[in-house]
């Protein structure tokens, strides 16, 4: 090696090694946070906060399935019997009789601070009369059995009226005196995991927890266990995105280096045609780890399409210098390939001001990857090759090419005439190119999803797809806000608008709320003739009522009920995921049910912003909001891509100095993006935001092929080397992308079935348009 | 002769109930014809903790072999339903469900009911001992708790009725106290 070059490979060995220390201590993920908004309004503030801590993305449902009621009921409890003792999990219910009696205890001893009832007009004779009344009609009911043993100590019926407020109407099924599906065939276990949503390595490590403890409880059996929830979807997600990383690299590079064989024949050339791209996938993950800080798995999943693109720099070196040496070449070639090589990073650039991190990565990524495989390209791999490498000769396909570029410019007419029709197809169609909504980017498959509905309709499980949510600087403040709320929603219960809400305030009131309830409670004197006075026509007498005259007496004494006091209920983890202490404050989530009935699913969002107006507290839809947060992000993505292209038409208009040669150059590409995607269109593809983005790379990518042809229309003329370069350059583009259309991970595969087709056609109808026709 | 001449009067004297016996299979057999009907109904209960009984009237509608409608109208509107496992009361504006098979007391309470109706004596014999009196046109029907965990609730039920009719069901709880409901049937289908 000579000296430059030793030189030059010390330089970018070193380079190298300091970016192989920074990927070693970068942090990967693959979370939905490459999905959820850098720059989040409150409201989307409320749906990030839900998907990475809320409760609902730390359930998991569990279904026992397989041999009979009995035996998937004694799985089902020895699961919970297991697992009920692990750190990891918080809560595991699973119906069983028995486990909701703390809970049931706290109410009924705290009932006079807990009841929304409790009022002075409670306790005068009217009120007395007419509460008791009320409690013993409801002796002659059926429900009446339930109530009987509490009726002496609580006459008024407060336990009746905290359980009114609750969600009683929805239960799950039950069989053998556990949960079970609608069906009846399967056992249902519903689990809270300690682990965040967003942690996903709890979420698996409790995940296994599951599996293994059943495995363990069941052995040899004939049961199966089959799960589901928002931490399962995430593990699998990442399961799926870890697979595909190395699986659609794997292809492409294989691909590209049987490519690179075939046109070098030489171990040597290809291993220093590979250097850029290795540098440049370096480069790409050095540079977003130093940005961003985490690197997203679908971000390195992109690598795949950049070695495609990377690599054609060294096809252009290798092959167009063969002939005429490294100098001519840097004169005569590079400035093209620069040109190129500007044009991709304008397309990848645009991305990084989009506010959806997912796509600021890949743009960065890109970016960082494209500049430094082609500066290796022009200052290492010179020195290293050194002057004289035996290239084969590929000069005999020259005129095949030619012939076929001949061929391709008689097809001009035919192919502007497809094209219009095209454009007509797009445009009748659209209303119905896009896909609604963020499920389009979901990598959760449609055989996980459909599990999770059946799963989630046998449990009840929540959906808190509607929720209120309150902000305030302490816990008391937090509680005071969420009963004024609180009071909104009875108005909104009472006309039907909803259907109910829950409240930590229910199981933990403010201290204010309980100071005034014990405040309504009378002295043992005054409630005692009273009731003498309410009691004297009613079929109960006073005198029965020595337990309830002790109880009011004791709570006028009691302390007020803290959030210790729920300690060892379920009720404690209801309050703890209502009420959430924030870095700067604390919050409050008072998630609404719709009425249900014929009034569906749905809740009207007017009322319900109306009757919250002035309160504090914000009403907000989830679904409405990651339907928002889509729309966002494709309004963006479209500006964006816009931006990117017209930054792309200005950087060519500056260098090429010709309105001519500019119109020449960007129609190719225009009917190529045009081609591409009314090709999707009628595959039945539903377009999403990424397939967007691969619009705008077509334009990046295609580029260099217009330029080149561009350039030899104006006095450089085609040689068959160059031609030679472009078809092999374009052959391994449209392998790296085309791989990434084999991907299952939606982003991926819409990039990738945009660009792949789109480079090849950009190649020829470059040839197509660009350059007199030599007929 | 006479020894064997008495013992055969004997036995036939034995036999004559039997041929035209009433018993609990033919009851059952009876009440499983019963496909449903709407009754009127009077509920007392006797509560040791009031000085009168609770009474309560309404309607009832049965349709075999497992749907149960109970609407009291007095004191208060109410409905009971009973479809399969799942029991529902509505009452004003609040609706409770709750599914029988998380409490196996309260669904073999229920199941002493809705087996008598149906006719169902494996499921009546799983959680009660059967005792039968009287004839096809004024039977008695006691039903005796074989759990102890039923025991604990209930102590006895008796139910009394006609041919495939049930007239009466008498409910007398482990607290002494105890609730008599009288059907009338408005028009048997």
């Amino acid at each position: 090696m000579t000296r430059p070059a030793v030189r030059a490979f010390l330089i970018w060995l070193l380079a190298m090694l300091a970016g192989a220390v920074v990927v070693w201590n970068s942090h990967f993920s693959a979370d939905m946070s490459f999905f959820l908004p850098a720059r989040p309004s409150a409201e989307q503030q409320v749906l990030v906060d839900q998907l990475k801590e809320g409760v609902v993305s730390r359930l998991l449902m569990v279904a026992i399935g397989g041999g009979d009621a009995e035996q998937r009921a004694r799985a089902s409890r020895d699961l919970r019997g297991q697992l009920e003792k692990m750190p990891e999990f918080v809560s595991v219910q699973n119906g069983e009789a028995g486990s909701l009696d703390a809970d049931r205890d706290f109410l009924f001893s705290h009932r006079y601070l807990l009841s929304p009832a409790i009022k002075p007009e409670r306790f005068t004779v009217d009120g007395l009369r007419e509460s008791i009344a009320n409690s013993v009609d409801l002796l002659a009911s059926p429900a009446g059995m339930m109530i009987k043993p509490l009726l002496p100590r609580d006459p008024t019926g407060e336990m009746i009226e905290m359980l009114g407020g609750l969600n009683a109407g929805a239960q799950p099924n039950a069989s053998a005196g556990v949960w079970a599906s609608r069906d009846g065939e399967r056992a249902i276990l519903l689990i809270q995991t300690a682990a965040l949503g967003s942690d996903t390595d709890g979420q698996e490590k409790a995940i296994n927890l599951v599996r293994s403890q059943f495995a363990a409880g069941t052995p040899g059996s004939e049961l199966t266990v089959q799960l589901s929830g928002p931490g399962l979807f995430a593990v699998k997600s990442r399961e799926t995105i870890k697979n595909e990383v190395s699986r659609l690299s794997t292809i492409s590079t294989l691909a590209i280096i049987a490519v690179l064989f075939f046109v070098y024949r030489s171990a040597r050339l290809m291993t220093l045609g590979l250097l850029p791209v290795v540098s440049g996938a370096l480069a790409g993950i050095v540079a977003v780890s130093l940005a961003y800080g985490t690197v997203f798995g679908i971000t390195v999943g992109f690598g795949s399409a950049l070695i495609g693109e990377a690599v054609d720099y060294s096809i252009y070196y290798f092959v167009q210098s063969s002939r005429l040496g490294v100098d001519q070449w840097r004169e005569r070639f590079w400035p093209t390939v620069r040109l190129g090589v500007l044009t991709s990073a304008c397309g990848f650039a645009a991305l990084l001001f989009s506010g959806f991190p997912g796509l600021a990565q890949l743009g960065l990524y890109s970016l960082s990857g494209v500049v430094v495989a082609a500066l290796v390209t022009r200052f290492i791999l010179p020195p290293l090759a050194g002057s004289n490498f035996a290239m084969r000769d590929l000069s005999h396909l020259g005129p095949v090419l030619k012939r076929g570029i001949a061929v391709l410019q008689g097809l001009r007419w035919p192919i502007i005439v497809l094209t219009l029709i095209a454009t007509g197809v797009l445009a009748v169609n659209r209303e119905h190119l896009w896909h609604p909504n963020l499920s389009a980017l979901s990598t959760v498959s449609a055989e996980d999803s459909a599990i999770d509905m059946a799963l989630r309709a046998d449990i009840a499980a929540p959906d808190a797809r509607y929720m209120a949510v309150i902000t305030a600087p302490d816990r008391e403040a937090a509680l005071q806000a969420a009963e004024r709320a609180g009071q909104q929603l009875d108005g909104l219960i009472a006309t039907g608008v909803i259907g109910g809400y829950d409240s930590p305030a229910r199981f933990l009131p403010s201290l204010a709320m309980q100071a005034s309830r014990r405040a309504s409670l009378p002295t043992a004197d005054a409630l005692q003739s009273r009731l003498q006075a309410a009691l004297t026509d009613s079929p109960l007498a006073a005198s029965k009522l020595g337990g309830f005259l002790e109880d009011i007496a004791k709570v006028r004494e009691q302390c007020n009920v803290s959030r210790e006091a729920l300690n060892g209920t379920s009720l404690a983890l209801a309050v703890d995921s209502l009420l959430l202490q924030r870095p700067n404050g604390w919050s409050v989530l008072l998630p609404l049910r719709p009425a249900g009935g014929d009034k569906g699913i749905d809740i009207a969002i007017e009322p319900v912003r109306a009757a919250l107006a002035g309160s504090g507290a914000l009403f907000v839809d989830m679904k409405n909001e990651f339907d928002t947060l889509y729309n966002d992000y494709l309004h963006e993505a479209t500006l964006l891509s816009l931006a990117g292209f017209a930054a792309i038409v200005a950087l060519l208009a500056v260098t090429l100095r010709s309105p001519r040669r500019l119109a020449t150059v960007l129609l190719p590409l225009l009917i190529a993006v045009v081609l591409v995607i009314t090709g999707l269109h009628l595959a039945g593809e539903q377009l999403h935001l990424l397939h967007l983005i691969g619009m705008l790379l077509i334009v990046a990518v295609g580029s260099n092929y217009a330029l080149f042809f561009d350039r030899a229309d104006n006095g450089e003329g085609l040689d068959s080397q160059t031609l030679v370069s472009m078809a092999v350059a374009n052959l391994t583009t449209a392998i790296g992308f085309g791989t990434l259309a084999l991907s299952n991970v939606p982003v991926l595969h819409a990039v990738g079935i945009t660009v792949g087709p789109g480079a090849i056609l950009a190649l020829l109808l470059s040839a197509c348009f660009v350059g007199r026709e030599r007929a | 002769m006479i020894k064997r001449l008495i013992g055969c009067v004997f036995l036939l004297v034995l036999a004559l109930p039997a041929s035209a016996a009433f018993d609990l299979g033919q009851l059952m057999n009876d009440l499983a014809k019963h496909k449903g009907g709407k009754a009127k109904f009077v509920e007392k209960k006797y509560i040791s903790l009031l000085d009168k009984p609770v009474i309560s009237t309404g309607e009832m509608t049965y349709s075999a072999p497992d749907k149960l409608e109970k609407r009291t109208l007095t004191p208060k509107i109410e409905t009971m339903t009973l479809d399969k496992d799942i029991l529902s009361i509505e009452r004003e504006k609040q609706k409770l469900s709750i599914n029988l098979a998380n409490q196996p007391e309260a669904l073999a309470f229920v199941d002493s009911i809705r087996g008598t109706l149906s006719g169902n004596r494996a499921a009546l014999e799983k959680n009660y001992a059967l005792h039968l009196s009287g004839n096809s046109d004024k039977w008695v029907l006691t039903l005796l708790p074989s759990d102890q965990k039923i025991a604990a609730l209930v102590l006895r039920i008796t139910v009394s009725g006609s041919k495939s009719l049930i007239r009466s069901i008498e409910y007398l709880q482990a607290d002494g106290d105890r609730s008599v409901l009288n059907m009338e049937p408005i028009e048997a289908k």
